[in-house]
């Protein structure tokens, strides 16, 4: 019984060198297309989750709220998505979140511009493809290339602030995103290592 | 509780209030300047709109400690200023008024309008006083006179 344990037990220690060995030469490998499309797969759960898509729409208005209902007061985007005189988004969001009375606030709070929406015209998420395909089109994005997309993704204010939303007027937590902001940048960086490729 | 200097219309107040508490509040208790009104307290309805740093800004959902040094304009101080006068007299001049809860934030809204609009279209009217409700259905009022005060503050080619 004791050589058997023994056997075992170096099996094991083979065993685990050998994945580590493989996990470490995998850190340094450019990711597989299959593995940026993984990937990518993290970072559309991300933009898709009212923290983000909310503020990504396709229409005249901000949404609010997990189910996403279209934002009180008669919200309007405005010509520069901040919205109009009178009614401006800095009218109520301040440069930080604002627990007191439970409005979320942060630096610079707008919409996403008309050639940045997620969603279409009746509020729905777009597709994972199509949501990818407009990400990576430097004619939509602000012509960011993959680093700078990773960039944004890293440093925006405002994507940060999907990690830190603050409270509602009820006194609850907003809910986050499904995955910590670190795990999100990892995910766009193996996606961008991939050469940010897009579902078919 | 936290002492806190603040510009409103132009005078230096010092207050001590909690951080946490509402500009209005401030405003209403502290300072005694009720022409800012309390309607909804969720920043649904634009009664109480103030002016933050020349934004229209809706004073219950803003802590005091967000404040900072930005100046506050209020419907007291608002006719110190041409377009707040224009705009002002317009109100009189086609007699807006019903009940009057809402109107200091009407006007309001209206003067942050004009600040930035000198000539507003029926979609500008209706998207930037969209926000700033009226139960005595003031609406027809209030456009005619937003339209009446443009139309003063632009005479001569403005």
């Amino acid at each position: 019984m004791p050589k058997i344990r023994a056997g075992l037990l170096v099996s094991a220690i083979v065993v685990a060198l050998a994945l580590g060995i493989g996990v470490y030469a995998g850190a340094d490998e450019t990711p597989s297309t299959a593995q940026g499309l993984a990937a990518w797969g993290q970072v559309y759960s991300v933009l898709t989750h009212p923290r983000c898509i909310n503020c990504h729409t396709a229409t005249n208005y901000p949404q609010q709220g997990d189910d996403r209902h279209r934002h009180v007061a008669n919200v309007v985007r405005g010509p520069e998505g901040k919205g109009v005189p009178g009614l401006n988004c800095a009218g109520c969001h301040q440069e930080t979140n604002a627990d007191s009375t439970g409005v979320p606030g942060g630096h610079n709070w707008h919409l996403a511009p008309l050639e940045m929406r997620w969603q279409d015209m009746n509020d729905r998420p777009l597709s994972s493809a199509a949501v990818c395909r407009q990400l990576t089109d430097r004619s939509r994005n602000h012509n960011l290339d993959g680093p700078g997309l990773l960039k944004h993704h890293e440093e925006e204010p405002l994507v940060e602030w999907a990690w830190n939303p603050g409270i509602r007027p009820d006194g609850s937590k907003r809910t986050l995103p499904p995955m910590s902001h670190e795990e999100f940048v990892a995910a766009t960086r193996r996606w961008v290592e991939a050469g940010t490729p897009c579902p078919k | 509780m936290a002492t806190y200097q603040i510009n409103i219309n132009g005078e230096r107040r010092e207050v001590n209030v909690h951080p946490s508490t509402p500009l209005l509040w401030v405003l209403r208790e502290d300072l005694k300047m009720t022409g800012t009104k309390f309607g909804c307290g969720i920043s649904a309805c634009g009664a109480c709109t103030v002016h933050l740093g020349g934004v229209a800004t809706r004073s219950c959902i803003v802590p005091i400690s967000h404040v900072g040094d930005r100046a506050i304009v209020t419907i007291e101080g608002i006719g110190q200023d041409s377009v707040g006068r224009a705009v002002q007299d317009a109100w009189v001049e086609e007699d807006v008024v019903q009940c009057g809860y809402c109107q200091s934030g009407q006007i309001m809204a209206a003067v942050a309008l004009l600040k930035h609009t000198p000539k507003p279209t029926e979609q500008n009217i209706e998207e930037s006083m969209g926000g700033n409700l009226c139960r005595c259905g003031t609406y027809p009022r209030i456009r005619a006179a937003i339209k009446n005060a443009a139309a003063e503050l632009t005479k001569g080619g403005a």
